[in-house]
């Protein structure tokens, strides 16, 4: 417990001296670093607890950025057009996750990985509301650019803080409890008298609403979306990748992975622009193959392993 | 008049479609794994066809089976190399590791290749010939039938070569084939260049047609997804039903919502499909 709380106030202090001191490449890093630990920890309640591997996360932030950014041209408070983003994801999740959340493995995959696919395009095409592929215009904040970089930190951080707390709340609760016993084996759960199909919905609601809220907030942060940045599949890949980073399924692995995939993104896009796809998929391959334990596979070899030992508990 | 000759563009595209998706159902029937990289390869069978014309004037038609030739010899090394030490891990894991694969491979062909459209132009153009009013491109004939040739080859292979028993004994029962003296592994690995090899045939065959360009092979992967949804996991009847399925459908709904709506179509009809009859049209139930 000690050492929960000094994490977080080590994070808080981290956060106000961003804000005293950070210029706005620090600030965008962080407010990224924020956003990608958001959609890490949303997916790991779905991707690590019940053991879904879902790819609905560019759908969720795709639909969030859009509806935010919507309710923002239509003059509705920026709070709440974040808030109310969220919940109309959550809303699009529950349905949908009646829809699909009986297919298992390789079906639900596919399944879940589609739904941006068909997104996009209903996008593209709707263009009376949406500006189709000439993208939407977001209204900006007022303010200078350091303060509004600030604010997008906030709120980012905010929705970051959020999510892990909401993910603890989980892991501890009958939700949580039954997630888990879905992921060991869901027959089995089903017999002992778990509500299978409830827990499933309400861990993709819950997921879909943070990732919807993180849209909303880089809609307003950027000003400007379209369609195939927004539902874009590495969006759905990435805190995957961040995932298992970090760790799939432990409450603290999504967020060192977002730390952890920054920085390596930050290294590949600085040395190279043209193949940072290549070099991205060249990580994605060597981690699947030689660290599919996450890094803290890594704890007991060196330096990273006191760190790892005191963050990285595994609850697996 | 009309609905006859969207149905003849529909069906004139569906063994090709069939030859699409053969590899990457076999792929996903035998070894269990989704292998996003088949759209890649596609893309790379094409281009392959494309230079081989281009700089020896090689029919793209004759020259299918070369190219998976070449696929083949490479998916045999990326399965030994990278999907053999993931074998039997948990779906995420191998659908993340086909994924990296996958971005590699894309990113390198946009290197090296550039985004550019490229398109095999046959001197002279095979035209189209016409029943009354029905207009049918002679190309698009051609591919189909080489296409529907390879995948009855591969069923054929399948159901009378030793290999082709051993792959349908280790897809039934890998522990039990393990036991009757077959090499898992070796079949395995067989088994996924034979799926690579069929992407890479496919591939030239839809140059021959089709402009090709590495930013489209997201849209053949889609499609070998829908095809082996709609035809059902893990036979070739299933394939080849699906293919010409697809080809119909999309063929009709070019018509009614327009051709640029075409791959979303299919993805709506997917996830209904799912929704309603995961096992697909004549499938059984798939492994999970």
């Amino acid at each position: 417990m000690l050492v929960r709380i000094g994490i977080g106030l080590a994070f808080v202090t981290a956060a106000a001296a961003l804000l005293a001191f950070g210029d706005n490449y620090v600030l965008r890093l962080a407010t990224t670093v924020a956003m990608y630990a958001t959609l890490a920890v949303a997916w790991n309640i779905v991707g690590g607890f019940s053991g879904y591997p879902s790819f609905a996360t560019a759908a969720f932030f795709g639909l969030g950025a859009y509806a935010g950014g919507l309710a923002s041209v239509a003059g509705a408070p920026i709070v709440g057009a974040w808030i109310g983003a969220g919940l109309i994801t959550a809303v699009f999740a529950t349905l949908l996750g009646f829809a699909i959340l009986h297919l298992r493995g390789h079906y639900f995959a596919i399944g879940s990985l589609v739904v941006a696919d068909v997104l996009r395009e209903v996008t593209n095409s709707w263009v009376s509301l949406t500006g189709g592929g000439m993208g939407l215009n977001v209204p900006l904040l007022g303010g200078s650019t350091g303060t509004q970089a600030k604010i997008f930190f906030v709120a980012m951080a905010l929705v970051a803080v959020v999510a892990v707390l909401v993910s603890l709340w989980i892991d501890r609760s009958r939700l949580g409890v039954a997630l888990r016993c879905i992921e060991q084996n869901e027959d089995a759960a089903q017999v002992i008298g778990v509500d299978t199909r409830r827990a499933k919905v309400a861990g993709f609601a819950v997921s879909s609403l943070l990732t919807g809220i993180a849209g909303a907030i880089y809609a307003s942060w950027v000003s400007y979306i379209d369609p195939s940045d927004v539902f874009d599949i590495s969006l759905s890949v990435k805190p995957i990748i961040m995932a298992l980073l970090g760790g799939v399924g432990t409450l603290a692995g999504p967020v060192i992975g977002a730390f952890a995939f920054l920085g390596l993104e930050e290294l590949i896009w600085r040395n190279s622009l043209e193949f940072h796809a290549g070099f991205l998929g060249i990580l994605v391959v060597l981690l699947v193959l030689f660290l599919p334990g996450g890094l803290g596979a890594l704890r007991g070899k060196g330096a990273v392993s006191w760190i790892l030992g005191r963050f990285g508990r595994s609850r697996k | 008049m009309l609905w006859v000759q969207v149905l003849v563009n529909g069906l004139a595209l569906g063994g090709l479609y069939a030859c699409i998706a053969a590899g990457f159902s076999l792929v996903w029937g035998v070894l269990n794994i989704i292998n996003i990289l088949h759209g890649s390869l596609i893309v790379l069978g094409g281009y392959l066809a494309f230079f081989a014309h281009q700089s020896l004037g090689v029919n793209p038609f004759l020259f299918a089976p070369v190219a998976g030739a070449i696929t083949f010899l490479l998916g045999y090394l990326v399965q030994r190399v990278a999907i053999n030490p993931v074998m039997g891990r948990p779906v995420l894991m191998t659908l993340v590791l086909t994924f990296g694969l996958n971005l590699f491979l894309d990113n390198a062909m946009l290197a090296g290749f550039k985004a550019d459209y490229r398109k095999i132009n046959l001197v002279p153009p095979l035209g189209v010939f016409e029943i009354g009013d029905i207009i049918v491109p002679i190309d698009r004939v051609y591919a189909t039938a080489v296409g529907l040739l390879l995948v009855l080859a591969l069923a054929a292979l399948l159901r009378f070569t030793q290999l082709g028993r051993a792959i349908v004994a280790v897809r039934m029962d890998r522990d039990a084939a393990a036991l009757m003296g077959i090499d898992v592994r070796r079949t395995y690995a067989i088994a996924f260049a034979l799926g690579t090899f069929m992407a890479g045939s496919a591939g030239a065959l839809l140059a021959a047609i089709f402009p090709i360009s590495p930013v489209s092979s997201g849209g053949y992967l889609g499609k070998a997804f829908v095809i082996c949804v709609l035809g059902g996991l893990g036979s070739i009847p299933g394939v080849v039903v699906g293919g010409f399925a697809l080809g119909v459908i999309e063929s009709y709904g070019a018509m009614f919502i327009g051709p640029e709506h075409a791959l979303t179509l299919s993805f709506l009809l997917l996830l209904v499909l799912l929704v309603v009859r995961p096992t697909g049209l004549l499938g059984r139930r798939g492994f999970s």
